[in-house]
Formats: structure tokens, C-alpha cells, sequence
């Protein structure tokens, strides 16, 4: 079993986990799962960077990953807290209900 | 596709294994629902109303600084791992790094973040 | 294991940044002991504001690369830097009596306006990818928590959770095209990008050309231009009415200086890729801009629709990707930072605790009472829709004269089409405060500051209007 997985294949998974991810944000009602979608999305750009890093033996790609991890730790954070701070004055987290300002 | 055969193989088994479970519960549990059985469980008592899902805001603000200082300690890792190379430089940016958190953690301290109730 | 090159560390070129996140932390540290009165903390923060400015002359010899060509110290730089401290100092200054009226206690808020303000230094400033993700993401996290700030109002709730998700969500397709450019080239360097281009060295080009699309999809999130817009109108309304004024300048013009050294700066020569897709957004952006923001009644809407229509004139100073170009687009933010702030300024003057009369209806014969306040609020207003001799009109200008000297003439006649367009909502408004009866009385009570940042702007607004020669010079380095 030497012959290795193409880089395309990796490309493929990460691009469908990236659709899925942007599905999700556009199709789902709860504002915990549309955040749910939006990690799957950064997690997919990951896959791709390092996949990249590994057939064209550079390593800028890892390092940038990282950096997306820790961003995406942070908006993690972030996001819990507004989503706390808005069920606290009403208790829901459909997006449906959202709509106090329109058009 | 020969590259594929190992994860395809585990993956055919973690599948297997979990159908044929819970197959075999499907086909061979006795099947006798009543009332209270169905009645979500809480210590013994007759639950009188919904479990709302209210729940303290200390346990998501634990979440929250649980992930801050964890990404702290994973990029001590690769600094760990190549302080070798780093010398003197590399620990005097480490240190930077860990006085910007804790001016951070102080800030916490002071707000009663880490107060338990 | 590869040796890895340690990057040349250049912290003096680093200064304005790290003196505003000194500063940045100070202001949280000192909040901690100051109960009710945050006159020290606001001190602080001005402080910090004007020592930033002071450190981005730290260097002489311009341009400087520094951190192995990933961050740049030159003169389109050095002029954001100016414009992002003046904004800060400005929101900073509404701010002050906006939160003693509207209940807004906390400290972090100025804590936040800073580190928002490092994260816009760093945007500006960088040549490397993976440091304009970071910029992006430091200045959109920190928007994302003033525009929620006043935990007690749905509204605020609402715009923070809304732009929260679309803010990740766009820069989630920033990442993606990021990486697709970084895989078609095998560096995120910007000037190594330029230069494999030009040596027509990549890799795989329609790699390279669906990480453009990406980007400009990111970037148009960011900006809030057309189709990327529905955030904007319902953050700007909700947010505390000084954050809607900073998010309005600050983080759109570091987000265009980014955009400008990706796509004028490092990509020039795939020009005809980007340059129909950006001229059909910086067109739908004015076009759907106007007609969005004549539809409105709520000023702060207004303002929202029409800083989208604004976004579109801007794209076409990136498009017109001349060094006329860069010192267009420097100069438009500086005039617009000045009408904008009057004109929010203003907006908060009228408003009182209970009820902040965002209304148009409310400002109804504004001129009978008030008549100092109505002619500074048709000032902004006729700027904004760029009447000569005021600054917008200036601003204007010089970017449509960079358009014509690349050749875009439709574009640029599409873009006075909708100026003219854009006089109707604007008129609007002094119509109703010249022409209408007053409904009840106005009770505006001058808070200091306020008033203060008013006349700094009109000064500024009026200023570049009749003597634009100083800083066109300026600017044009």
C-alpha cells in the first residue's frame, strides 16, 4: 500500500464539507446549529490547508491553520456569549422569531 | 482505491457492529410500554412540569474561558517543542504571550468570572 | 526537521500597534478599580489614541518591509493609521455623553473601540495573508460585541447576533479563497503573490481565479456592498448609536485598504478576472444602496442604505488601481469619516433617553428652533451626497478622475447618475427640517462633547471642501 491519496480527493472532501457547511448556515432555524454549520466550514478550510502543506511540502499553510484555530476558539467564545445575552431577554433560539427590525 | 481499504474496512465494521446491536435489541426486547415508564425520570418523584432548560449562566461562562485559556496551552505546545532552536528570543516572546493572558485572567479575577456562586 | 527561517523582527515599525494594545490593556486593568465615573478610563483611551498617532511616524525611511515582507510601514499605511485614530477618538468623544444617557456603564467598551482600532492598524498595514485574516477577525470580533453591548435592548440583542453570524459566516468564505490562492501559489505573501503572477508561474489557474471570487465574496461581506448587504441596515439600527458611526468608517476603511493591497496592489495583472465582477458590485452596491435607502423612514437606515451606495463609489477607486487611485480612496475616507460623524453626531443630539427620535418625521422643523443644529445636519448631508465646494464633493471627484484615467467611463457616468439619485433621500430630510411644521418641542440638551465632535466635523467636512489642496498633496505623497 505505498501509493498515497491524491491531493485532489482531499480537495473534494474539503470543498463538500465546505457546501454542507454553507447549507447549513442558509437553511437551518436555530441559532445553535447555524453556529454548528459555520465550524464546519472553518474546519473544512483547515482540511484544505493542510492537505496543500503536504503535496507541495511547505509548511506556511500549517502555521496559517493554527491561526484559524485559535480565531475560530475566539469566535466560539464570542458567539456563546451574544447567544446567552439574547436568551436571557427571550427565550428562544429560532432565528424565525428574530425580527424586531425589518427591511 | 487500494489506499482506501483499511479506513473502509474499520468503517464496515463500526457500521456492522452497531446495526447488528441494535438489530438484535429491535428483535429480541420485550416490548410492554406503560405510563410511568415513559415519564422522563427525576430522583423518584412524579415530575410536575417540562424540564425548561434554564440553567446557571456560570456553567457557559466556564465554557467560554475553559476554550480561551486551552488555546493558550496549545500554542505552548509547538513553542515546547522547538525552544531548543527559539533560545533566549523564543522564551522572552513566550513570556510577552502569557503576560498579555494573564492581564487577561487578572481582568477575569476582578469581575468575579472565576466565582462560583 | 526543516530549519524554519526566524523572521526579521522589526518592533520599532511595530510601534503604533503595540502602543495601542499597551494602552488597550491598561484602559481594562483600570477599569476594574473605577466604580461610576469613567472620566480616567475615557482619559486613558484619548490618550492612547493620540500617542498611536505620534508612533506611526516612527519610521523615516519609507516604504519598510519588516516580519520577512508580511508587514509594511509606507505611506498608504501611515495615512490609515491617522484616520483610524481619528475615527476611534471620535466615536470615543459621542460616546461619552450617548452612555451617561443610555445607561451603557461599562468600561470594556473603550477597551473594545481600541482593540478594535490595533486590529484596523493591522489590516491596513499587512502583506500577508494569513495577517489580513487576523486583522479582520480581531476588528469584526470586537464589532460584534459593541454592536450587542447594551445587553438590555432586544434591538442591540438582535443586530449583535445578526451580524455575528453573518460576520462568520462571510469569513468563513474569505478562509476558503484565501486557501485557494495560497494552494495555487504556495505562498500567502502578497509581493511573492505579485511576483509569480507576473512571472506567470501558477500552479493551476482556475485555482487561482476561484480564490479570487471567494475573496471578493469575503471581502464584500465585510464592506457590506450588494448582494452582501442585508447585515448592514439591521446592525447599524440596532447598535448603540456611536458604534454605528465607528463601524461605519473605521473597520470599512481598513477593510478597503486591505482590499486595495490584495487586488490593486498584488494582482494587477489578472485585472480583467476581477475587474467586471467588482464593477458589477460597486454598481448593484449604488444602485440598490439609493433606492434601499429612498424606501426608509428611520434615519439610522438611511445612513445604513446610503453607506452602502457610498461602498460602491468606493470600489471604484480599487478598480481604478493607479497609485491616483490610492490616494483617492485615502482621501474619500477622511472626508467621509467627517461627514459621517457629524451627520451620527447630530443624530444623537436630537435623541433623548426615552425616546432617541430616529424618525425622519422627528426631525420636522428642525430649522424654527434650532437653526445652528439644521444647517450643520444639511451640511453633512449635502456632503454626503456630494455637493460642491464640500468635502464629498472633492472626494468624488478625485476618485471618478482615476476611474476616467484608466478608461471607465460607464462606470463612471453610472456613479454621478447615482449621486443625482442619491439627492433625493437627502433633500428629504432638510425638506422636513426646513419646510415642516415642528411636532412638540425638541428638549435637546448640548452635551458637551457631542457638540464638540460636531464642530470638528463640520470644520473637517467644509474644511476639505474649500481648501482640499493641503491634503491632496498629501496624499498623493
Amino acid at each position: 500500500m505505498e501509493s498515497t491519496v491524491p491531493l485532489s480527493h482531499y480537495l473534494v472532501l474539503s470543498t463538500t464539507l465546505f457546501v454542507i457547511g454553507v447549507l447549513g448556515v442558509l437553511v437551518r432555524r436555530n441559532a445553535i446549529v447555524v453556529f454548528m454549520c459555520i465550524e464546519i466550514m472553518l474546519n473544512a478550510v483547515n482540511i484544505s490547508l493542510i492537505a496543500f502543506d503536504r503535496y507541495m511540502n511547505l509548511h506556511t499553510g500549517q502555521v496559517f491553520s493554527f491561526m484559524v484555530m485559535c480565531v475560530a476558539a475566539a469566535e466560539v467564545s464570542v458567539g456563546l456569549a451574544i447567544i446567552i445575552s439574547i436568551f436571557r431577554n427571550k427565550p428562544t433560539v429560532n432565528l424565525d422569531e428574530f425580527n424586531i427590525m425589518k427591511w | 482505491m487500494s489506499e482506501y481499504f483499511f479506513i473502509s474496512l474499520a468503517a464496515i465494521v463500526a457500521i456492522g457492529v452497531v446495526a447488528v446491536l441494535l438489530l438484535l435489541s429491535t428483535i429480541l426486547g420485550p416490548r410492554n410500554p406503560n405510563r410511568a415508564k415513559l415519564t422522563p425520570y427525576e430522583c423518584g418523584i412524579i415530575p410536575q412540569e417540562e424540564a425548561k432548560g434554564r440553567y446557571p449562566v456560570r456553567f457557559a461562562t466556564l465554557a467560554m474561558l475553559f476554550i480561551i485559556f486551552d488555546i493558550e496551552v496549545v500554542f505552548m505546545y509547538p513553542w515546547a517543542v522547538s525552544l531548543g532552536e527559539l533560545k533566549l528570543f523564543g522564551l522572552l516572546e513566550m513570556v510577552v504571550f502569557i503576560a498579555i493572558l494573564g492581564i487577561a485572567y487578572i481582568y477575569i479575577w476582578g469581575r468575579g468570572g472565576l466565582e462560583w456562586d | 526537521m526543516e530549519h524554519i527561517p526566524s523572521p526579521t523582527v522589526d518592533l520599532v515599525s511595530l510601534a503604533p500597534v503595540l502602543v495601542l494594545s499597551v494602552f488597550a490593556m491598561m484602559v481594562l486593568l483600570v477599569d476594574l478599580y473605577v466604580k461610576r465615573d469613567k472620566t480616567l478610563v475615557i482619559f486613558i483611551s484619548l490618550v492612547g489614541l493620540l500617542m498611536t498617532a505620534i508612533s506611526a511616524f516612527a519610521k523615516f525611511d519609507l516604504p519598510v518591509h519588516s516580519f520577512n515582507d508580511s508587514y509594511v510601514v509606507d505611506e498608504l499605511s501611515v495615512f490609515f493609521i491617522m484616520i483610524f485614530t481619528l475615527s476611534s477618538a471620535l466615536a470615543i468623544l459621542l460616546s461619552i455623553d450617548y452612555n451617561k444617557r443610555e445607561g451603557i456603564r461599562m468600561g470594556e467598551y473603550y477597551s473594545l473601540i481600541l482593540l478594535c482600532t490595533v486590529g484596523m492598524i493591522l489590516l491596513a498595514s499587512s502583506t500577508d495573508m494569513i495577517m489580513i485574516f487576523l486583522g479582520i477577525e480581531i476588528v469584526s470580533i470586537c464589532l460584534y460585541v459593541l454592536a450587542g453591548i447594551r445587553r438590555s435592548d432586544p434591538k442591540s440583542n438582535e443586530a449583535a447576533l445578526k451580524y455575528f453570524l453573518l460576520g462568520a459566516f462571510a469569513t468563513g468564505f474569505l478562509l476558503y479563497g484565501m486557501t485557494l490562492v495560497y494552494g495555487a501559489t504556495g505562498t500567502t505573501k502578497l509581493g511573492l503573490i505579485a511576483e509569480l503572477i507576473r512571472e506567470e508561474q501558477i500552479a493551476s489557474k482556475p485555482l487561482m481565479l476561484m480564490g479570487i471570487v471567494l475573496l471578493i465574496i469575503g471581502f464584500g461581506f465585510k464592506v457590506a456592498s450588494v448582494p452582501f448587504h442585508m447585515w448592514a441596515p439591521d446592525v447599524y439600527h440596532g447598535a448603540p448609536t456611536p458604534v454605528t458611526a465607528f463601524m461605519a468608517v473605521g473597520p470599512k476603511a481598513a477593510a478597503f485598504a486591505a482590499f486595495f493591497r490584495v487586488f490593486a496592489e498584488a494582482m494587477p495583472v489578472l485585472s480583467p478576472s476581477w475587474e467586471s465582477l467588482l464593477c458589477i458590485v460597486a454598481v448593484l452596491s449604488m444602485f440598490i444602496g439609493n433606492v434601499g435607502a429612498i424606501m426608509q423612514t428611520n434615519i439610522k437606515r438611511l445612513l445604513a442604505y446610503s453607506s452602502v451606495s457610498h461602498v460602491g463609489y468606493i470600489l471604484i477607486a480599487v478598480i481604478a488601481k493607479n497609485s491616483l487611485g490610492s490616494s483617492s480612496l485615502v482621501f474619500y475616507m477622511l472626508a467621509y469619516a467627517f461627514m459621517i460623524f457629524g451627520a451620527f453626531g447630530i443624530v444623537i443630539l436630537i435623541g433623548r433617553k426615552e425616546n432617541e427620535m430616529l424618525e425622519i418625521a422627528d426631525y420636522s422643523g428642525l430649522a424654527y428652533k434650532h437653526p445652528l443644529m439644521a444647517i450643520s445636519m444639511s451640511v453633512f448631508l449635502l456632503s454626503l451626497g456630494g455637493m460642491p465646494p464640500l468635502a464629498g464633493f472633492v472626494a468624488k471627484f478625485y476618485i471618478f478622475s482615476a476611474a476616467i484615467k484608466e478608461g471607465f467611463v460607464t462606470l463612471v457616468v453610472l456613479a454621478v447618475l447615482n449621486s443625482v439619485i442619491s439627492f433625493y433621500y437627502y433633500l428629504k430630510v432638510i425638506v422636513y427640517m426646513y419646510m415642516k411644521e415642528p411636532e412638540g418641542e425638541f428638549q435637546i440638551s448640548l452635551a458637551p462633547m457631542t457638540v464638540f465632535v460636531v464642530v470638528i466635523a463640520m470644520v473637517g467636512t467644509a474644511g476639505l471642501g474649500i481648501f482640499p489642496d493641503p491634503i491632496l498633496y498629501f496624499t498623493q505623497h
